[in-house]
C-alpha cells in the first residue's frame, strides 16, 4: 500500500507533532495518534514478522485484533515484547522495534523458513523429532529436548526484559450499580440511561477516546462530543485507557487500567498500571463487533486489512491508506468505508461476493459482483488481487485487479467473550453468520452490536434499553441484525487442487491445511483441533481465525458449525502484565514481615537474619572473621560449657483461659493437662483428626483457669485456628476463652551452665530460680532488678539447663541488656537459629522438619506421651492398621561411619547396594556437633534404630553428591539421660 | 471472588475468610470407635448443587461459620455463626 497522511481531517493534532523512534529511525507522528497510524503514515509497511514462517506482516486492523503489527516497546528494563501498535498510543519519545525477525523486520533471514513450509505443519515437531528412529532411536528424549531449544529459537514472538520490572503497579476496588463495558454508541447510551435514573454507573473504554465506531465516523462528530458530555453530566465515572479482561462471580469484572503507558515522562507517584476489582450490582457489555477476515492465498500479506480498519486510518487518523484499492466483501458494512475513500482521493473497486450489494453503490467506485479474493499478489507490497468467482459448490479464477490496498469484510463476529468468561454459551446465528452470546443466569446483559445489532441507531436504542432491563425495568431491545441485504457466509475461497497459504490464524501462522490437517489425523474435537494447530492460542487468543478455523472444520466433518461447537473464551481477553496482578505484592511487601520485640536489639548485636515463617529470626552471631560454620558451632558450644540467650519470641503464644481450660486442654493434647499443677509447664503433643502430629510445645498453667500454651514458630496461626474450630465447632459447652498473645511478650531462653546465674543477676529475688523454688518444668512471675514483671519458665529445648524468661513486648530490650550484662562476665554468647538447631538435633528434639504431618507420635518416637487413660484428638485414627506396621519409618540419630565425612538434608537412607526407588527413609536435619566433635543427623528410617544394630546404611543424595554410609543410633545423641538439664 | 455475609461484621470478600470442611459432618465422641471417627473424618460427599460449609472469618472477627452454599454458582442460601449460643445472641435472642 502506498498510504500517506491528507492535509486535513481526522481526530490527530497536527499542531502537536510528536516525535519516536522506530527500528532505530527517527519518526514524526501526531497526537491523537496509536503507533500504527503513525508507522503508516510514515510508509513502514513491514512491521512484524510471523511466528513459524517469518513472513512479512503490516497492518491488518485497527484494534485489540491486530495480528500483523505486532512489536517491541520501550528499552532496558522496561522492554515489553507483543504490543500490538494498533493499541499503543503515541507520546514523544516511544522507543519502538520490530520482533521476531533478524537482522530486522524488512530483511529477515528467518524467511528461509517459509521454503521449507510444507515441512512445517501443525504438529510437525511432534512428528519430525519424537520418536522417530533415524532421530532418536532408543535415545529417550534427550536429543528431542535440544531440538525442541533450536526450533522455539527460530519461531517466536518478543522478547521480555531479563530484569526486573522498575514499574508500579496499584490494586485498587470500586462498587457501582451498573458496569457499562465498551464507549460505543451502545455503551455511552446504557451509562447514560442508567445514571440519569440514579444509578451509580461505571464506564470502561479499552481506546483512549471515548466513541467505539462513531471515532471513525467525521459525520457522527457531533453526536459522540454531546453524548460524552451528557455522560460525564450525568456522573458516570468514565474510565478511558481501561480494558475489562474477566468477568467473575457474583458480578466481579477485572479491569486493567494503563494509567501511564501513553506519557513519556509519568510522574513518580504515578503507577503504571491499575488492577481493579469492581463488583457490579449489573454489567452491561457493549463490548462491540470484530470484522473477520477471509481464508485465501496470502491473506496475510501487508496491504491487506479488514475494511472497517480503513475507514478507520482515514477518518480518525487523517490517512489515505491507499491509492487503488479494493474492497472485498460479503456484506452491507463495507460499502461506507469504501464510499468515503473515493471521496477522499483513492481509486476504489468493491470486489462484492453477492451478486448483488445490498445497498447503494457509493459515487466514484467501481463494482464486480459475485467475485471473491482468492490470491494477494506480491511480497512486502501488496500488488494485484486475483479473483474468483463461484463454479458449482467450488470456484473459478475471475481475473486480476492491481491494487496497493486491500480491505476484506468476511463479517462480523460480536464480542461474547466476557459473556463466555460467565459460562454463557455462545450461539451460532445461521442468517448472520456469527455467534451471539446465549442467556445468561446472571445480571450480564449484552447490548449493540456485541448483541448482533448492526445499525447505530439500533445500537444506541439497544444501549438505552438495555441498560433498563439491567435496572430491572421493562424493556424492549431491538433484535440482532439490520442489514437490508443477508451476508454471504464466506470463509475460504480456493480453486481446486491448487497449493496456496492461506492463514486463520496468522499470530501463530495456522493455516487451511493445518486445519484440514489434524481432521485428516484425527483431531476432530475443536478443543483438539485448537491443541493440535495451536488455532487461537497466540496472543489474540482466536479473535481474527477462530470462527475460520470452526468453519474449515465443519466442512471437513460435512457438519453445520453449530454442530462443531467453539471452545470457551477464559480470561484475559486481552494480555495483563504480571506485575498488574501482583501490585504491591512484591519484594519486602510479597508476605507480611513480622519481627520480634528484640529484632532491633539483635541487629545491633550483629545478627544475620533468616526467616522463619513470617518472622525474620536471628540465624547466627558471627564475630570478626567467621562464617556461618564457625559462628554457630562456636555458638553451641558455648551454650554447652558456660550460657547462651536466644530470642524466642516468636514461639506462638495462646492465653487459654476459662474454668473449663484444662477439660479442654485435655482433650486437645495426647498428654494429660487436668491435673498440671499451678505453677508447672508441661511438653504437649496435639494431633489432627486423622491421628498425625500437628504440633508441640510447652503449656505453662498459671492460674486455676489460667493456662499458657506455646506454639511452634509457623504453627502458630494453624493452632490458634484450630482451637477456635474446636470451641466454636465441636464443643461450644466448654467455657473456654484463646487469645493470641504471641506479639504481647519478648521470650528469651537462657540456656548453659551458668544459666541460672545469669537469670538470677538479673532479678529482684535470686533465689527465686533456685533449683528448689523453681524445679525442672517450673513457672513462675517473676520482678527484674528494675522492676519489670514477668514470668519464668524452667524449661529446656537445648538440653541444658535452662530457662524461658518472659516480659512485655515493650520490656523485651531493657531484659536482653540486663542479661547480656551477666552473660558477659560468664563469657556467654547470643545464639541464633543455627545453634538452636544443633543443639537440639544433638538432644534427638523435634521441630517442623520432623513434624512434618506425615508422621504419627509413635513414629516421632513420643509413643509414651500418648495417654491411654483418657480420650483426645487423634487417638482413634492413629489406631489405624497401617499406622501401627512395625516397618513404619521412624525417628532416628545418624552418624557418618567415617566421622570426618558428612551427609546431606533431604538424602534418601537406602540399604547398601539398593539405592533405588524410596529407599528405606530419609534424613530430615544435619548439623555439625560440637559436642559430639563430627557431624551428626536426625531422619526417619523404616523400623526405627533397632532393627539397624550392627548394620550400616546409605545416606544417598544423587543430585548433590557422593553416598555416604551412616551409622543409624538412637536420636538422643548427646547426654540421653538428660543430667545437665536436671541439674 | 465470592462475597460472605458475616452475621456479625457483615458482607465480606472471601479473601477474609478461610474455608474450613463440610459442614454437615458432626464428629463423633473422643472415645467412639475408629470406624466411627473413619467416616467422620475421611467420607466427604461431592455435592453438585447447595451444601453445607464451614468457613472462618479469620482476618475479620474470628468467628466460625456455616455457610449454605451453591457448589454451582456460588450463590450463599444462608450463613450462621457455628456455635449455636453465639447464634442466639446475634440473632437477638438471650
Amino acid at each position: 500500500m502506498t498510504a500517506r497522511r491528507l492535509d486535513q481531517g481526522g481526530r490527530i493534532d497536527r499542531a502537536t507533532p510528536l516525535t519516536f523512534r522506530w527500528d532505530g529511525k527517527e519518526l514524526t507522528g501526531y497526537a491523537g495518534d496509536t503507533l500504527a497510524s503513525a508507522l503508516m503514515a510514515n510508509g513502514e509497511r513491514v512491521l512484524g514478522r510471523s511466528f513459524k514462517y517469518h513472513r512479512p506482516r503490516g497492518i491488518m486492523s485497527a484494534g485489540v485484533e491486530e495480528s500483523g503489527a505486532i512489536v517491541s516497546v520501550g528499552q532496558g528494563a522496561r522492554q515489553e515484547p507483543n504490543v500490538k501498535a494498533t493499541m499503543q498510543e503515541l507520546y514523544e519519545g516511544l522507543e519502538t522495534r520490530g520482533q521476531n525477525a533478524w537482522p530486522n523486520v524488512r530483511r529477515d533471514l528467518g524467511a528461509v523458513n517459509g521454503l521449507f513450509g510444507r515441512f512445517l505443519a501443525a504438529g510437525f515437531y511432534y512428528k519430525t523429532f519424537m520418536g522417530v528412529p533415524l532421530f532418536e532411536w532408543g535415545r529417550g528424549t534427550g536429543l528431542w529436548m535440544k531440538y525442541e531449544t533450536l526450533i522455539r529459537k527460530a519461531a517466536g514472538m518478543g522478547r521480555a526484559s531479563r530484569e526486573a520490572d522498575p514499574d508500579q503497579y496499584d490494586h485498587a476496588h470500586a462498587f457501582c450499580d451498573v458496569l457499562v463495558v465498551g464507549g460505543g454508541p451502545a455503551g455511552l447510551r446504557a451509562a447514560l440511561t442508567a445514571a440519569e435514573a440514579g444509578r451509580d454507573v461505571i464506564l470502561v473504554e479499552q481506546d483512549f477516546e471515548l466513541g467505539g465506531d462513531l471515532l471513525n465516523d467525521p459525520a457522527g462528530e457531533a453526536e459522540r462530543g454531546a453524548l460524552v458530555r451528557s455522560v460525564e453530566r450525568a456522573g458516570v465515572r468514565v474510565m478511558t485507557r481501561t480494558t475489562a479482561f474477566g468477568l467473575y462471580d457474583m458480578g466481579v469484572a477485572g479491569l486493567v487500567e494503563r494509567v501511564s503507558d501513553h506519557l513519556s515522562a509519568p510522574a513518580a507517584y504515578l503507577p503504571r498500571q491499575r488492577f481493579w476489582t469492581v463488583r457490579a450490582g449489573a454489567t452491561v457489555l457493549a463490548t462491540g463487533a470484530l470484522e473477520r477476515s477471509v481464508a485465501f492465498g496470502g491473506n496475510d500479506r501487508p496491504g491487506v486489512m479488514t475494511a472497517n480498519s480503513g475507514r478507520s486510518y482515514l477518518n480518525r487518523y487523517g490517512i489515505l491508506p491507499g491509492e487503488r484499492i479494493v474492497v472485498a466483501t460479503t456484506n452491507d458494512s463495507a460499502y461506507v468505508t469504501a464510499g468515503e475513500l473515493a471521496a477522499a482521493g483513492a481509486e476504489v473497486t468493491i470486489a462484492e461476493a453477492r451478486n448483488a450489494p445490498g445497498c447503494e453503490l457509493p459515487a466514484g467506485v467501481t463494482l464486480r459482483t459475485g467475485v471473491a479474493p482468492l490470491k494477494a499478489e506480491g511480497r512486502s507490497k501488496l500488488r494485484a488481487l486475483r479473483l474468483a468467482r463461484p463454479n458449482g459448490a467450488g470456484w473459478q479464477a475471475a481475473g486480476r485487479e492491481a491494487c496497493d490496498l486491500l480491505l476484506v469484510s468476511g463479517g462480523w463476529s460480536p464480542v461474547v467473550n466476557l459473556a463466555s468468561h460467565r459460562g454463557v454459551k455462545p450461539e451460532w446465528d445461521a442468517e448472520l453468520a456469527c455467534f451471539l452470546a446465549g442467556d445468561c443466569d446472571e445480571p450480564v446483559y449484552m447490548a449493540g452490536s456485541a448483541a448482533g445489532v448492526w445499525t447505530r441507531e439500533a445500537c444506541e436504542t439497544s444501549g438505552v434499553e438495555v441498560a433498563k432491563r439491567a435496572m430491572g425495568l421493562a424493556s424492549n431491545p431491538p433484535a440482532a441484525g439490520g442489514w437490508t441485504a443477508p451476508i454471504r457466509p464466506l470463509y475460504e475461497v480456493r480453486l481446486p487442487g491448487r497449493k496456496a497459504k492461506a492463514f486463520v490464524d496468522p499470530q501463530h501462522d495456522v493455516t487451511c491445511s493445518d486445519v484440514r490437517l489434524a481432521h485428516q489425523e484425527g483431531f476432530v474435537s475443536v478443543e483438539h483441533l485448537k491443541r493440535y494447530t495451536t488455532l487461537g492460542m497466540a496472543t489474540d487468543q482466536g479473535k481474527m481465525g477462530n470462527i475460520i478455523g470452526l468453519a474449515l472444520m465443519a466442512e471437513a466433518l460435512g457438519k453445520e458449525i453449530p454442530a462443531v461447537g467453539t471452545t470457551r473464551f477464559r480470561p484475559p481477553y486481552t494480555p495483563v502484565a504480571i506485575g498488574a496482578l501482583a501490585g504491591r505484592n512484591v519484594h519486602g511487601h510479597f508476605k507480611p514481615l513480622r519481627r520480634t520485640p528484640l529484632h532491633d536489639w539483635n541487629l545491633r548485636q550483629g545478627a544475620t537474619m533468616t526467616d522463619a515463617g513470617l518472622w525474620h529470626r536471628p540465624w547466627y552471631f558471627a564475630g570478626p572473621g567467621e562464617t556461618l560454620g564457625d559462628a554457630y558451632v562456636r555458638e553451641a558450644a558455648t551454650v554447652r560449657q558456660t550460657v547462651g540467650i536466644c530470642d524466642v519470641s516468636s514461639l506462638g503464644k495462646i492465653a487459654v483461659q476459662g474454668p473449663d481450660a484444662a477439660e479442654f486442654l485435655n482433650r486437645v493434647y495426647t498428654n494429660g493437662f487436668a491435673k498440671l499443677a499451678i505453677g508447672k509447664a508441661r511438653y504437649g503433643i496435639m494431633l489432627r483428626d486423622d491421628g498425625m502430629v500437628m504440633d508441640d510445645g510447652t503449656t505453662w498453667r498459671i492460674g486455676e483457669a489460667d493456662f499458657l500454651m506455646t506454639t511452634t514458630t509457623t504453627n502458630a496461626g494453624r493452632v490458634m485456628v484450630w482451637l477456635e474450630e474446636l470451641l466454636q465447632l465441636r464443643w461450644p459447652e466448654l467455657k473456654v476463652h484463646v487469645t493470641s498473645v504471641t506479639d504481647q511478650w519478648a521470650g528469651v531462653s537462657v540456656a548453659g551452665p551458668k544459666s541460672r546465674a545469669v537469670v538470677a543477676a538479673c532479678l529482684r529475688d535470686p533465689d527465686s530460680v533456685s533449683h528448689e523454688t523453681l524445679p525442672f518444668m517450673g513457672v513462675a512471675p517473676v520482678v527484674l532488678r528494675d522492676g519489670t514483671e514477668g514470668l519464668i519458665a524452667r524449661i529446656s529445648f537445648s538440653g541444658e539447663l535452662a530457662f524461658e524468661l518472659y516480659v512485655p513486648g515493650n520490656y523485651g530490650e531493657a531484659m536482653m541488656e540486663q542479661l547480656w550484662t551477666a552473660a558477659a562476665r560468664h563469657e556467654g554468647c547470643l545464639y541464633g537459629l543455627e545453634a538452636l538447631g544443633t543443639l537440639r538435633i544433638e538432644k534427638g528434639h523435634v521441630t517442623g522438619a520432623e513434624l512434618d504431618g506425615r508422621v504419627t507420635i509413635r513414629d516421632a518416637g513420643l509413643g509414651g506421651m500418648a495417654s491411654t487413660k483418657k480420650p483426645y484428638i487423634g487417638k482413634a485414627l492413629q489406631e489405624r492398621p497401617e499406622l501401627q506396621r512395625p516397618d513404619r519409618p521412624r525417628l532416628v540419630g545418624i552418624l557418618p561411619k567415617d566421622r570426618s565425612k558428612t551427609f546431606n538434608g533431604g538424602a534418601l537412607l537406602c540399604k547398601p547396594g539398593a539405592q533405588s526407588g524410596f529407599g528405606e527413609g530419609w534424613v530430615t536435619a544435619v548439623t555439625h556437633s560440637p559436642a559430639l566433635g563430627h557431624w551428626i543427623g536426625l531422619g526417619y528410617i523404616s523400623g526405627g534404630h533397632d532393627q539397624w544394630v550392627g548394620q550400616l546404611a546409605i545416606a544417598a543424595d544423587p543430585v548433590r553428591g557422593e553416598p555416604v554410609e551412616v551409622e543409624i543410633v538412637s536420636p538422643h545423641m548427646f547426654d540421653p539421660e538428660g543430667v545437665r538439664m536436671h541439674g | 471472588m465470592i462475597r460472605i455475609p458475616c452475621p456479625f461484621c457483615g458482607p465480606r470478600d472471601h479473601a477474609e475468610f478461610s474455608y474450613g470442611g463440610d459442614g454437615s459432618i458432626t464428629y463423633p465422641a473422643l472415645d467412639a470407635p475408629l470406624e466411627a471417627w473413619h467416616d467422620a473424618v475421611f467420607l466427604r460427599e461431592n455435592i453438585c448443587g447447595r451444601q453445607v460449609e464451614t468457613w472462618q472469618h479469620v482476618h475479620g472477627c474470628r468467628l466460625w461459620l456455616k455457610v449454605e452454599r451453591d457448589t454451582m454458582s456460588h450463590e450463599i442460601y444462608s450463613v450462621t455463626p457455628a456455635d449455636p449460643a453465639l447464634a442466639k445472641v446475634l440473632e437477638g435472642g438471650e
